[in-house]
């Protein structure tokens, strides 16, 4: 459960601290346009401090930043938000592509700094990225599931969806429970790391296994009992091995690995 | 600050792309002086001006420009009696603009934005005249944004490559525009969801003077948009948002029969709504149908911000009703068998008869008018199935 990129799963369990940064080893701070070094968690903090709009698209982006607020037509019910569960951010340099389109554009280095924090709307899906995330540990801990391990799963990003199925679980549940995803600022700088090509030398399940998830999470409907992040958990890595069993045994042991995890995520933070 | 653009000796660009499936549809109540310091681009280009309020008024449209214009006699003669959905002393009698239109696409432009050029060299102004797409509102006070390096803004180019490129609602990219230059789809996003689908809608934004509501306004008169996000994305299906009517471009073709602009202005109960009721509208239809609806650049520059009082006295009642209308609009299903524009926009007018009219009468109204759109819309346009 624990090997590869999924070890610090290990750290998200263990810790007291009601959020969490967590990002790859081969990034480094980036500069803004301006030149001024990004201070990735300080921008992740305030992204999990502020509210979520998850239930209506703003098209100034986020209401809440300095300079910027709600626009017209914006219903003043939802102006409040919701709780903010997880904030992912973005990469500049190497962004994170799938080994495809890294082999095919070798020479594509992400230079666009989008100056923007927004909230994926309710019900979107969206392809999270381990590389440079936060989340409110309190709020969703256990939904950050270290579940899907591919055949043949590598050392590089490219060789691996754990945090892709991971962030379908994330905001599938946070979606159930009423919560937020951010994604936007702040951007890090990644840099080689693997080579795209020889990843593409070995036969990569990915791709197989993100068709058949997608269908998958834009039709469940987790139960209406399941009011509590492990319960959403369960009921989750249930759908899976019903719904999703059969197709591939990797989706098999995902579930087991969930539930097995739910049940560490209890034992370890029993004293709360 | 910016400073609207001196657009003297500005050669035309007479290899404008687009120029002939493109209308720029103006609604104006003044006067069209301002067309001379927008001669350079739109020039070019068949323009449309819907002369909204007093029709004996003459307006004058300055030399060169190829263009017709319908006042509200003409608008009352086309239509007859349908010329009753068409609003009157409001700048939603634009849509009345797209229905008399024979292009793809239309581009539309409040009535305070100008063009703007500083620091500006011949040769970049060459390069962003080339595509032209707009359909503006008197043009006083929107100007043509600068992006960070200090270039101006092509707002009708970006707005073209936007329709052109496919969108993608199904599945959010984190790097937004997949299609963009130095962007692609992240690990992750699905290889059947590459493909995308049609852009109906582009929905442009604005520097300097947000487009906020009068009770944000009245609170934060000095607020201002200096942020430039320099994106480009799709909203996913099943999201709504607050679609601005000030910097937009779309495709007729695809979506035309579902942009009209409401029930506002001169005996009507609300105004400042009419580009949101569309928007709404629209993106239900394009959900149903699967087409796109993209927003973020282009940026145009909005200088002057109209009067807090007198929006909010417009907007006061829709502040209120949109507390209904949006849940309305995020459980509306259309039903399998609508599948051009016009069967969806003739079931939603059956909903909104039937679920928006317990709150006020207009909504009945409205209802109604959104059946005699539809209706005009095929009277004019006999051969179009959407």
């Amino acid at each position: 459960m624990f090997s590869g990129y999924s070890c610090r799963y290990f750290g998200y369990l263990v810790s007291k601290k009601k959020y969490i940064v967590s990002i790859d080893d081969d990034c480094v701070p980036a500069k803004d346009p301006k030149g001024v070094l990004v201070d990735a968690v300080s921008q992740h903090v305030t992204n999990l401090e502020n509210p979520a709009t998850p239930l209506f698209f703003n098209t100034l982006y986020d209401p809440y930043c300095e300079g910027a607020d709600f626009v017209r037509g914006y219903p003043f019910s939802l102006r409040s938000g919701v709780p903010c569960a997880a904030s992912c951010g973005l990469w500049l340099n190497l962004a994170d592509l799938d080994a495809p389109t890294q082999a095919l554009k070798t020479e594509q280095r992400n230079t666009s700094y989008v100056d923007a924090v927004m909230t994926v709307p309710l019900k979107a899906m969206l392809p999270i990225s381990g590389i440079n995330i936060a989340f409110n540990r309190e709020l969703v801990g256990p939904a950050l599931v270290p579940a899907l391990r591919i055949a043949g799963e590598g050392k590089v990003r490219w060789e691996t969806l754990e945090d892709v199925w991971c962030g379908m679980c994330l905001k599938h549940i946070s979606d159930h429970l009423g919560y937020g995803v951010k994604t936007g600022l702040p951007y890090v700088w990644r840099n080689e790391r693997g080579d795209a090509v020889e990843s593409l030398r070995k036969k990569w399940e990915g791709m197989k296994l993100m068709e058949k998830s997608v269908p998958f999470f834009e039709a469940l409907k987790l139960p209406e009992s399941a009011v509590s992040v492990e319960d959403c958990v369960v009921e989750l890595a249930k759908a899976v091995k019903e719904q999703l069993g059969s197709d591939d045994p990797a989706f098999t042991q995902a579930a087991d690995a969930m539930v097995k995890w739910v049940q560490l995520w209890n034992s370890v933070n029993s004293s709360g | 600050m910016v400073e609207p653009a001196n657009t003297v000796g500005i050669p035309l660009n007479h290899a404008a792309l687009l120029k002939d499936e493109l209308d720029i549809v103006i609604p104006t109540i003044r006067n069209l002086d301002f067309l001379d310091m927008w001669r350079p681009f739109l020039q070019p280009y068949h323009l449309i001006i819907v002369q909204d309020g007093d029709p004996s008024k003459t307006i004058a449209v300055p030399e060169g420009f190829d263009y017709e214009l319908y006042n509200r006699n003409d608008i009352n003669r086309i239509l007859g009696p349908k010329a009753s959905c068409i609003s009157f002393k409001d700048s939603a009698c634009r849509c009345f603009g797209y229905m008399v239109s024979k292009k793809k696409y239309i581009f539309t432009i409040d009535d305070d934005c100008f063009v703007s050029f500083p620091q500006f060299s011949k040769s970049a102004l060459r390069l962003c005249l080339k595509d032209c797409v707009v359909s503006m509102r008197d043009l006083v006070t929107v100007s043509v944004a600068k992006d960070p390096s200090g270039k101006a803004v092509n707002a009708l180019e970006q707005h073209i490559k936007n329709l052109l490129c496919p969108s993608s609602p199904f599945f959010f990219n984190t790097l937004y525009d997949p299609y963009r230059e130095g962007a692609d789809f992240v690990r992750g996003y699905p290889f059947s969801l590459r493909e995308g689908v049609s852009t109906a809608v582009s929905h442009g934004l604005w520097l300097n003077i947000p487009d906020y509501d009068a009770p944000t306004q009245l609170v934060k008169p000095k607020e201002r948009n200096t942020r430039y996000v320099d994106a480009v994305m799709t909203i996913p299906k099943g999201t709504l948002f607050p679609m601005c009517g000030m910097n937009l471009a779309f495709d007729r073709d695809l979506i035309g029969p579902a942009m009209y602009f409401g029930l506002m202005g001169d005996g009507q109960p609300i105004g400042r709504y009419d580009d949101m009721w569309a928007g709404w509208c629209v993106k239900v239809i394009c959900d149903h149908l699967g087409l796109g609806v993209k927003t973020g650049l282009p940026y145009i520059y909005h200088s002057k911000a109209s009067n807090p009082f007198v929006n909010l006295k417009k907007e006061y009642k829709g502040i209120f009703w949109q507390e209904d209308i949006i849940p309305f609009f995020q459980s509306a299903k259309l039903s399998k068998e609508a599948v051009t524009v016009q069967q969806c926009y003739l079931e939603l007018s059956k909903l909104v008869k039937e679920k928006l009219s317990p709150i006020d009468p207009y909504f009945d109204k409205l209802a109604d008018a959104m059946v005699t759109w539809i209706e005009a819309w095929d009277e004019l346009n006999p051969a179009t199935k959407a």
